[in-house]
């Protein structure tokens, strides 16, 4: 029973890191109806200026953690400003086209800047684990599960008590109508771009200290995201996050349990769970049937 | 009275559709005016001319001078622009919806303004925390109403308030339009299909006619003239 809960947790903690590139996913989603197939790689590039910071400049893990946060999010509002809003105007098959030479672009800059060697990114947690009820549970797991969750609870307050928030769920559900009363829809937009590099870095940067960091870092990652975010219904944000939790804990636990999937199969459980959730509910667990009268 | 909204020559047009083809009328500071006429006529357009959200040329003033820019520069200008369909976020809740209606102003006065809004709509509070898509049709448009006042505008524009609701509830619109325009001093450019209903609060009308002018005058005028009101108003 131990060994069950022990995997529950190491499944949560992967899961954490699923739910926030998924939630990364389903703001853009939301805001634009475009899923950013280059939000692994934007990750990816926010976890190698971490780790420049902390590996060549020798900074301790969470100032650089802060310092990357920062750049991503400028990051993200100017591949925004400079690089999807001047396709916004076409169709959304043109805005993700231009995501996908997007991945391929930040790939080929990380690999030419940081080469393609595969690096080893410090954790800012103790791989040491600590006794619950008899269940040997590692502080690194509950280290990123910690962030993680931290990280939903300012996203949630910054939409449901901010001005600012209001603004930008008001530009994402109704864009017309958001522009009569004043408020600055491309900047809201932007503004989403941002707070999604931002969750793209945190999850990135989770993830290097016990994958670690090479140029297609996110590749896998992004594919369980994605079928986080369809199992949760890609446009909740509270959907992403249970989805990327139950993701994380059901992969892990067919992984140790059931014997032929093993390690090597977790990646097609993943497109399975997207296919029957596209096959049997496409709005996923939490999309909803919109409420309207008319 | 001096004209607070000016609109001289405006022209707008959709791609290759012309929809308006030289407009020019005022609206005075502290007056109710309506923009009457047929579909299709330029109605809506008119009021998408002067927010911004059709692109347009021609002279638009506003307080003495011009005004400029997308709706969102028109909105802080301090014109606040109802469309027609009940403009609501129908996803957030009234009160969500409310506070949007304030975004453009710097106060930190919510609270009081919510209140001094509910006054008109005194079931407002009851449902602050529904989702504006839950409302019947008529409280949904008294919503964009409340909305709009929430910006304290100089210029509210409503652009068919009447479509698809019941007589009752239209009238009960009308009436509080007309006391918002007594008590607070409020100027109002209304676009309606319902002419009889809009002449009734309106001082002065415009008619339209495939995006032109074709009767101007004051709402008495233009009940009393037989023949506009056969040809143009149709009762």
């Amino acid at each position: 029973m131990a060994d069950f809960w022990q995997q529950v947790v190491a499944g949560l903690a992967s899961g954490s890191i699923y739910a926030s590139l998924a939630l990364a996913l389903v703001l853009i989603h939301r805001a634009t109806g475009v899923i950013n197939f280059a939000q692994g790689e934007m990750a990816t590039f926010s976890t190698y200026i971490a780790w420049t910071l902390t590996t060549n400049h020798g900074w301790s893990y969470w100032p650089a953690f802060a310092v990357t946060l920062l750049a991503s999010f400028a990051g993200g509002v100017a591949i925004h400003q400079g690089i999807i809003r001047p396709n916004e105007k076409g169709s959304v098959l043109r805005v993700v086209i231009v995501t996908i030479g997007l991945l391929l672009a930040l790939n080929g800059l990380v690999t030419w800047i940081w080469s393609g060697e595969v690096r080893a990114m410090q954790s800012p947690f103790p791989t040491r684990t600590i006794d619950i009820a008899g269940v040997a549970i590692s502080i690194q797991d509950i280290g990123t599960i910690g962030v993680v969750l931290a990280t939903v609870a300012v996203l949630w307050a910054l939409f449901q008590y901010t001005k600012i928030g209001l603004a930008m769920r008001a530009a994402a559900v109704n864009p017309a109508e958001a522009r009569l009363v004043g408020v600055r829809v491309t900047w809201m937009l932007s503004l989403g771009w941002g707070l999604a590099a931002v969750l793209g870095a945190i999850s990135g940067m989770l993830a290097a200290p016990s994958l670690f960091l090479d140029p297609n870092l996110m590749a896998a990652l992004l594919i369980y995201a994605f079928a986080a975010a369809v199992l949760g219904g890609i446009d909740s944000p509270i959907g992403a996050v249970v989805g990327g939790l139950t993701l994380g804990v059901g992969l892990n636990l067919i992984g140790a349990y059931v014997d032929f999937v093993g390690a090597d199969l977790r990646l097609p459980a993943a497109l399975a769970v997207i296919l029957v959730v596209l096959l049997v509910k496409p709005s996923g667990i939490f999309g909803k049937s919109e409420v309207r009268r008319v | 009275m001096s004209a607070l909204l000016t609109l001289e020559g405006v022209e707008a047009r959709y791609g290759p559709v012309q929809a308006l083809r030289g407009i020019s009328l005022e609206v005075p500071e502290g007056a109710v005016v309506a923009v009457l006429g047929a579909n299709g006529a330029g109605k809506t357009t008119t009021l998408r001319a002067v927010s911004g959200t059709v692109r347009r040329t021609g002279r638009i003033e506003f307080g003495g001078k011009p005004l400029r820019g997308g709706p969102e520069a028109v909105a802080r200008a301090g014109v606040v622009h109802v469309p027609e369909g009940r403009g609501t976020f129908t996803e957030l809740t009234v009160t969500e919806n409310l506070k949007l209606g304030a975004y453009t102003r710097r106060e930190r006065s919510l609270r009081a303004d919510i209140d001094r809004v509910s006054q008109w709509f005194p079931w407002l509070p009851d449902r602050a925390n529904q989702p504006a898509g839950t409302l019947s049709g008529g409280e949904q448009q008294m919503l964009a109403v409340a909305r709009a006042l929430m910006a304290r505008p100089r210029l509210l524009m409503l652009d068919e308030p009447s479509l698809g609701l019941a007589p009752m509830i239209v009238r009960e619109i009308f009436r509080i339009v007309r006391e918002l325009n007594e008590k607070e001093g409020l100027t109002v450019l209304v676009v309606e299909q319902d002419a009889r209903i809009a002449l009734q609060s309106a001082s002065s009308a415009y008619v339209l006619e495939v995006g032109k002018v074709a009767v101007a005058g004051s709402s008495d005028e233009l009940r009393e003239n037989e023949s506009v009101r056969r040809s143009y108003l149709g009762y």
